[in-house]
């Protein structure tokens, strides 16, 4: 039976912002039916966002949302978490937004594993303004600034999530879309920091300059690159050459920060 | 049974043919710029088309 979307979706907002084939819109759709599937409440749920045409999402969903300022994302969804502990808090962006500009307050939220959902859709560029390589653009490839190829090393972004303190990161693609809704509904379960990287495309300004040539060929390309963990640890090094691991990349129980801070104020109110 | 029904929604729809592509039983077809049923009784039901849709466009309904 088709999903109903229009339960979460803003009236009248329809069609969105994104280009033909922007996965963007195929990783807001798995995080609405991840939402409905742990059945989160729309007053007790939060949508924040930074800056970039990922960072448009929370205009189109009927939830609490903040479109805030370029990376700081994590930073306001800190405040709200802070604010109203019991409150579930998603964050959504970028890759430009949450590992460039955003970066240090990304990796400080994973740090202290405040209880919080943030979905990074990893297009490779900065898709709004006219594809600007980002941290996450692949060595050697074409962006408006590195029209040479890109001589930086990229930022692998579950393992940076991992590595600064994240206690649940999962990563998937835009093609393998019912993986999206499965991985952020882990995620919004997980009591501390959930980190979800959903790979996805965009066909205009990285798909032209790296010889895609449509739409299409960037999805089967995500199809090819994406290993699911187990499969990948009966493979060889040579084999998983290029490829991207898929899955629940990491997971583990650790002390939660606002269920951490709970216990200061309660020492500074003499408790 | 009857086969499923696959609605397109025109005003969303970009024509990127994501739901073409990878439709396994060849149901949908582009025509100018949109996306055409064009073969509704191959349908399986499959969702591939409305899962992978980056525009709320095309929706399956079973019975
Ligand atoms: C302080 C500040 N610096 C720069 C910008 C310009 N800017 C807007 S969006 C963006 C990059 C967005 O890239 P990403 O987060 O990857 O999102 P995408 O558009 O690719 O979805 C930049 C640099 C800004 N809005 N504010
Ligand atoms: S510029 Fe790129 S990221 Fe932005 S909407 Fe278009 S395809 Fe998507
Ligand atoms: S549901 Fe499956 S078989 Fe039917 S049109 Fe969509 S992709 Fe094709
Ligand atoms: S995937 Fe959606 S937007 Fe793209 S051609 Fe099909 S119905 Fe249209
Ligand atoms: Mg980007």
């Amino acid at each position: 039976m088709a999903f109903d979307y229009d339960k979460y979706l803003r009236p009248g907002k329809l069609p969105h912002i994104w280009c033909p084939g922007c996965g963007h819109g195929i990783a807001m759709k798995g995080l609405i039916r991840a939402i409905d599937a742990c059945g989160l409440e729309k007053n007790n749920t939060a949508i924040v966002s930074g800056i970039g045409c990922a960072s448009r999402l929370p205009g189109y969903v009927d939830f609490n949302t903040l479109h805030t300022a370029h990376g700081r994302a994590a930073a306001f969804a800190t405040g709200v978490k802070m604010a109203k502990p019991e409150m579930n808090v998603i964050v959504v962006g970028g890759d430009g937004d949450g590992t460039a500009i955003g970066g240090n307050h990304f990796i400080h939220a994973c740090r202290r594993n405040i209880d919080m959902t943030y979905v990074i859709f990893n297009n490779s560029i900065y898709g709004m303004t006219g594809g600007q390589f980002s941290p996450c653009t692949p060595t050697g490839a074409k962006a408006s600034t590195t029209v040479y190829g890109n001589p930086d090393p990229t930022f692998d972004i579950s393992k940076l999530a991992i590595g600064a303190g994240a206690t649940f990161v999962a990563r998937t693609t835009a093609f393998h879309a019912t993986q999206i809704d499965k991985l952020i509904a882990e995620g919004i379960k997980h009591k501390g920091m959930a980190v979800i990287e959903v790979l996805d495309d965009c066909p205009t300004t990285y798909g032209r300059r790296n010889k895609f040539r449509s739409v299409v060929d960037m999805m089967k390309r995500l199809k090819d690159i994406a290993v699911p963990v187990a499969a990948a640890s009966k493979m060889t090094a040579e084999q998983l050459e290029g490829k991207v691991l898929t899955g629940v990349l990491y997971k583990e129980e650790k002390p939660e920060y606002t269920q951490q801070y709970a216990k200061v104020i309660a020492k500074a109110q003499g408790a | 049974m009857s086969s499923p029904r696959v609605e397109v929604i025109e005003r969303y729809c970009k024509g990127c043919s994501i739901c073409v592509e990878f439709c396994p039983t060849k149901v949908l077809e582009m025509d100018a710029f949109l996306v055409k049923v064009a073969k509704p009784e191959a349908c399986i039901a499959c969702m591939q088309c409305e899962l992978r849709c980056p525009d709320f466009a095309i929706k399956v309904f079973k019975d």
